[in-house]
């Protein structure tokens, strides 16, 4: 007989299969370790840095690294919150989220993990950067301003719809998200409204028109659950879901 | 302006003499700069569909390095060198100079399309500033008579090629050889030895000698080797031998890109021969065919007689097919260039900008060493270890190990910049004291030194007794020395700003934290800063350092961080003396308010009151 081979997390006993990340094992095993470029429908991105556990005392990232036999890891601690806290922080002053006037508010990933990283301020200096604002296209917009640079949008273009629609331009803090085509406008790219790539902004960055809050502000989803508890609900029925 | 019928033609000229090979992205946009003076996105565009790669790929590429540019640059394209000694030998002086001489702001492109003027990182001619770069040319010790001439032959668009040579001159600057320096291996030797001895032979030399990265990192050599050739794990149950499996790479990383650091300049201008031996030799080892020297885009000058060493070795059959008669033993070396951004040095993006990719550091594991360039085993190693592992194979490792330290074995190359009377090439065997060097090199009432670079350490004059080793101060070869008439904070401003324009901006840590510690930098400086902004100075160090990505972000508030420590009183005496604080610069906070009403007149702008 083999038994699974497993790791602890924050002291639990957590079983993983070969090739598995942090992230995959302790998202089967109902423990949520905060995320915003992650989402297991694809390929890891290990980018936002909100994922940061320790491993063996050592800073990795859960939804990139490997687990392995022997690891201790630490993921609910002041240290760690503390960490994810401030590059939620740095997250909010990078762009421009006046999130009263924003519809993604209330089913945002980044408010959802500000709530529950217990973030009350942005902390540092406002950035308010002014990029492009893209509204050509019929069904979709694109407020760049509210870009957080996780690049889902950029893999569901190109690992499901298979247009590669996005892409990351720029260097460093001058980073921005453009699109495939000549004049760089949305409404002459490949781009429909019911591609996936319209549906995996965390934030209100990419916003499908036409649909102004139909569920009313203080019934949305962060309204009322906290995003940990979204979270597993969902990625652990899409990891049955698989196995099934 | 659209391009033309012909332009068209010269653009698909260039995308296909590469092959139409998407690795070679990043080479293919190098020559549409060169030809058109910038990308055009119609260039882009055409870029894209031959080589089959989606447009934000290509525009991705073009937006991330330096020396490219969106926008026409000039027909004389002069960027000046914004390293801390071209700035202490008067850099930022000429610049303007030159600006007012030529009538173009640093930045732009003179309406009559003849000249741009801009800055740009270190230029690797720190021994020889004020530096810059003419159309991707070196140009060494700049004056203003040096620049009254520039500017006259620029005037009368005189073609590169008509400028006096000694406008380019750049000297080597050796000043105190020791193990390698004291002269080149014949051409071949070392090959031969190999070839005779076999290389296993070779690679218990290698072992032997200890020999470790001499790059920053400081990995032992001969188990990186020895990883390549063990391959990834998947290969482990492989029975046949490994070699023949699959395709191998050896990569030489000549991005020399930390500021300061210009011995590899040195070594790739006067032992060329010797680093393609070493990396022919580690090709033997590990069962690579094809071999990459990654030269940073500020080296263009030296790839002419890069190119002419590579033909001269293939002419006596030391790299091409049956390497010196032994059936098999095939390899080769291309170059590629880099186009100005230092995270390139960091060898998983460096792997990246080889594939013709934006420079982003991949996520780890896996490693290069088993997954690197196309997914390969490949090694990566500094121009100097593999300068070593050629001297090594012919004089043996023990010759090697006998100096040093026990953790350090051997020697390092050190290039010496700022406060002294003799800048340039120093080799010193491991252990050496800072004061030994300080006093060979003639630098007198010295403040501090900046060991390994601005992602390394600054030493104070309390820690002169230290040892260049790994066990105590690690170097990747810059060594900057600063005497009591320097300002510690506008050093401190002009690493934090670098760090700042290098970040890739891939992860938020660095991406965001590096803009956020220049500017709280910048706040101190200017007097704005209160007591409070120095724990956030600090915290914000911290934070960056722990939470990066690379090692770019983690060495990044180094700068701030080794300082402020070392001199907390320098800080302190910059801070804001009022009871009642503001915590901000009210003028500067009316800033965007400014932008955004388009104003910038006397009534929008408001007088801090000091008390
Ligand atoms: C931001 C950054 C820049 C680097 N730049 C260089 C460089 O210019 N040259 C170099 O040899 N190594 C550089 N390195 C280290 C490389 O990642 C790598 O460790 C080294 O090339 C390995 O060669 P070695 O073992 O021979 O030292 C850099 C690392 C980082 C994080
Ligand atoms: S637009 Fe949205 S999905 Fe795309 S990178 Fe920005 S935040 Fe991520
Ligand atoms: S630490 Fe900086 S340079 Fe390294 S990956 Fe992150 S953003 Fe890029
Ligand atoms: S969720 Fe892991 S880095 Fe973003």
């Amino acid at each position: 007989m083999t038994t699974n081979p497993t790791i602890t997390i924050d002291g639990k006993t957590v079983p993983f299969r070969e090739g598995e990340t942090l992230m995959e094992a302790a998202t089967r095993a109902g423990i949520y370790i905060p995320h915003l470029c992650h989402n297991p429908e694809f390929t890891p991105h290990g980018s936002c840095k909100l994922c940061t556990v320790q491993v063996n005392g050592r800073n990795c990232r859960a939804c990139t690294f490997p687990a392995d036999v022997g690891q201790t890891v630490l993921n609910d601690t002041q240290e760690l919150n503390d960490t994810r806290r401030t590059i939620t922080q740095m997250l909010f002053v990078e762009g421009n989220h006046f999130c009263p006037s924003c519809e993604k508010s209330g089913n945002c990933d980044l408010q959802g993990a500000a709530y529950f990283l217990n973030m009350l301020d942005g902390h540092f200096p406002y950035f308010y950067p002014s990029r492009q604002m893209d509204a050509s296209h019929p069904d979709v917009l694109l407020d760049r301003d509210r870009c957080i640079f996780c690049e889902l949008c950029v893999r569901a273009s190109r690992e499901v719809d298979g247009k590669n629609v996005f892409g990351i331009a720029g260097r460093g803090i001058g980073n921005r998200l453009v699109v495939n085509s000549s004049s760089g406008l949305l409404k002459d790219s490949e781009l429909d409204a019911g591609d996936k790539a319209t549906q995996v902004c965390p934030v209100g960055a990419i916003i499908v028109k036409h649909h102004g809050f139909e569920v009313p502000i203080g019934e949305r989803i962060y309204d009322g659950k906290p995003i940990d508890e979204v979270s597993l609900a969902k990625e652990m029925a899409m990891g049955e879901g698989e196995n099934g | 302006m659209p391009l033309t019928e012909l332009e068209r033609g010269r653009v698909l000229e260039i995308v296909r003499r590469h092959g139409s090979e998407p690795t070679r992205l990043l080479q293919i946009l190098r020559e549409m700069q060169e030809e058109f003076r910038h990308v055009p996105g119609e260039a882009m565009e055409i870029a894209a569909a031959e080589l089959g790669v989606p447009r934000p790929q290509v525009q991705g590429v073009a937006e991330f390095y330096s020396f490219l540019s969106l926008l026409p640059q000039g027909r004389f394209h002069l960027l000046i060198s914004d390293s801390i000694s071209d700035q202490m030998l008067g850099s930022r002086e000429l610049a303007a100079y030159l600006a007012e001489k030529l009538g173009v702001e640093p930045g732009a492109t003179r309406a009559d399309g003849r000249v741009s003027l801009g800055f740009t990182s270190c230029t690797g001619l720190c021994d020889q500033g004020p530096a810059g770069l003419v159309n991707g040319l070196w140009l060494s010790r700049l004056d203003c008579q040096r620049i009254d001439l520039i500017a006259d032959a620029i005037e009368r668009e005189l073609p590169l090629a008509e400028w006096p040579g000694e406008w380019f001159a750049v000297e080597d600057n050796i000043r105190q050889p020791g193990l390698l320096l004291t002269g080149p291996i014949e051409p071949g030797s070392a090959l031969k030895l190999a070839v005779e001895n076999g290389f296993d032979a070779v690679f218990t030399e290698i072992d032997r000698s200890g020999l470790r990265g001499r790059g920053g990192a400081g990995f032992q050599t001969s188990w990186k080797w020895k990883f390549c050739f063990e391959g990834p794990e998947e290969l482990a149950i492989c029975p046949v031998d490994k070699r023949e499996k699959i395709e191998r790479y050896v990569v030489c990383n000549a991005d020399e890109g930390e500021p300061g650091t210009f011995k590899d300049r040195v070594l790739l201008n006067r032992y060329a021969h010797q680093v393609f031996e070493g990396m022919t030799l580690c090709a033997g080892i590990v069962g690579a065919s094809q071999g990459f020297l990654y030269l940073r885009g500020e080296y263009l000058s030296l790839r002419p007689r890069l190119e002419a060493v590579l033909a001269e070795r293939r002419s006596q059959n030391l790299l091409g097919v049956n390497i010196l008669g032994q059936a098999g033993f095939d390899f080769d070396i291309e170059i590629h260039l880099g186009a100005g951004a230092y995270i390139c040095g960091e060898e998983s993006a460096l792997i990246e900008s080889l594939e013709g990719k934006r420079g982003v550091p991949r996520n780890r594991p896996p490693y290069p060493v088993t997954h690197g360039y196309l997914g390969r085993p490949t090694v990566v190693n500094n121009v100097e270890t593999f300068t070593a592992a050629a001297a090594i194979t012919l004089k043996g490792g023990e010759w090697f190990a006998s100096h040093g330290t026990e953790k350090s074995k051997g020697s390092k190359i050190l290039s010496i910049c700022g406060d002294c009377a003799r800048p340039g090439i120093y080799e010193y065997d491991f252990g050496v004291s800072i004061a030994q060097i300080l006093d060979d090199c003639g630098a007198e009432n010295t403040l501090g030194v900046q060991v390994g670079g601005p992602s390394g350490t600054f030493i104070s004059e309390r820690e002169f007794s230290r040892r260049l080793a790994f066990e105590d101060l690690a170097s990747g070869g810059s060594f900057m020395i600063f005497d009591q008439s320097r300002d510690i904070l506008q050093i401190v401003r002009n690493f934090t700003h670098f760090f700042a324009h290098e970040s890739c901006g891939f992860c938020t840590p660095c991406r965001v934290g590096t803009s956020l510690l220049r500017n709280e930098l910048d706040k101190i400086c200017s007097g704005h800063g209160t007591a409070g902004d120095l724990v956030e100075l600090g915290n914000l160090g911290r934070f960056i350092k722990s939470a990066s990505h690379c090692g770019l972000g983690q060495t990044a508030a180094n700068p701030v961080l080794n300082t402020l420590e070392r001199y907390p009183e320098v800080y302190q005496a910059r801070l804001k003396s009022i009871g009642f604080e503001p915590g901000f610069d009210l003028d500067g906070a009316l800033e965007t308010a400014r932008r955004l009403t388009g104003r910038d007149d006397a009534m929008a702008h408001l007088e801090q009151e000091e008390s």
